[in-house]
């Protein structure tokens, strides 16, 4: 394959992801840091699941947590991972604009959750005094639900920095492996959000 | 078929026909995990008090993350042996280390 090749969309292999051997090493080694990143979550769930009903005697989980906010930002978030991959369609079929426009359409649904979550933690220390030193339930609470969004955060800034990097070039075979990965580590926020909306909000809420 | 006698234009056009199929798949995950979410809330605001909430709770989390990473994440397809690998080791190690800290470190 010339370098010609490579670059020309119109010439791009079946799945330009994993057509060349950079491709390929990173595919697997991000999957390797997911699996790691698996554990690291668990920890803090762990963490939270231990700690959750240690309140000293102040907010508990039931009189803190709002459904309808949840709801809402687990819809952004799942909203966030249906138009990545629909992101990844338009890669596969070579179409570099459309592509760019889903992954505008992700940051800005990522954008909107991460504002809530903002929202929600200002609303908790302002209205509730609720703070990360309140309790160990304070504790291991902002931690797990503060590094997912922290998360969130970085996801945002890996794909903005992606789309304004590559916006000149088009899609091409040494792009187009980062665009995926970053995408894979969008749906992993989501897998991450899926656990905390269950194991913090609802199950918090049936006490 | 095979690939000796395609013209480039018929390999592209079956791979978009094979990208849309896949496609159709992921928005058909995508109904489904948003059902699932709705269940799970509408569970708990319907204030169901039995035994089987918490234990339903997880089992919904458990398929919507299983749709999440077969189907948006495509580890349904070809090539994804060393991913399961790799995230099947890092659910055990991940479900060790919940039983350790809600058992044995705090408990």
């Amino acid at each position: 394959m010339s370098h010609d090749d490579v670059l020309n969309p119109k010439q791009m292999p079946h799945d330009p992801e994993k057509a060349t051997l950079e491709g390929k090493n990173k595919f697997l080694a991000f999957w390797f840091f997911l699996g790691g990143e698996t554990v690291l979550f668990a920890s803090l769930f762990g963490t939270y699941l231990a700690l959750n009903r240690s309140t000293a005697g102040e907010n508990t989980p039931e009189n803190l947590f709002g459904l309808e906010l949840v709801f809402i930002m687990t819809m952004l978030l799942l909203t966030s991972s249906l138009t990545s991959v629909y992101a990844m369609y338009h890669m596969k079929n070579h179409d570099f604009k459309k592509m760019q426009l889903w992954l505008g359409i992700t940051v800005a649904l990522g954008l909107a959750f991460l504002g809530f979550e903002i929202y929600e933690f200002v609303h908790y220390i302002h209205e509730y005094e609720f703070t990360f030193r309140s309790s160990a339930f304070g504790s291991a609470f902002y931690t797990l639900v503060g590094f997912h969004g922290g998360h969130v955060l970085f996801g945002l800034c890996w794909i903005v920095t992606l789309m304004i990097r590559n916006s000149k070039r088009g899609l091409n075979l040494y792009n187009a492996p980062k665009f995926y990965i970053a995408s894979l580590y969008w749906h992993f926020i989501d897998v991450v959000w899926v656990f905390i909306f269950t194991v913090v909000y609802l199950m918090g809420k049936v006490g | 078929m095979n690939n000796q006698s395609q013209t480039p234009q018929q390999k592209a056009e079956f791979e978009r026909k094979q990208h849309k199929e896949e496609m159709k798949q992921q928005v058909i995950s995508f109904a489904l995990m948003i059902l699932f979410t709705f269940i799970a809330f509408g569970m708990v605001l319907l204030d169901i008090g039995s035994v089987f909430l918490v234990p339903t709770l997880l089992l919904l989390a458990v398929v919507q993350v299983l749709f999440q990473l077969y189907y948006f994440m495509h580890m349904k397809n070809k090539g994804h042996d060393m991913v399961a690998v790799m995230m099947y080791g890092g659910l055990a190690v991940a479900i060790l280390t919940i039983i350790t800290f809600t058992t044995i470190i705090w408990w």
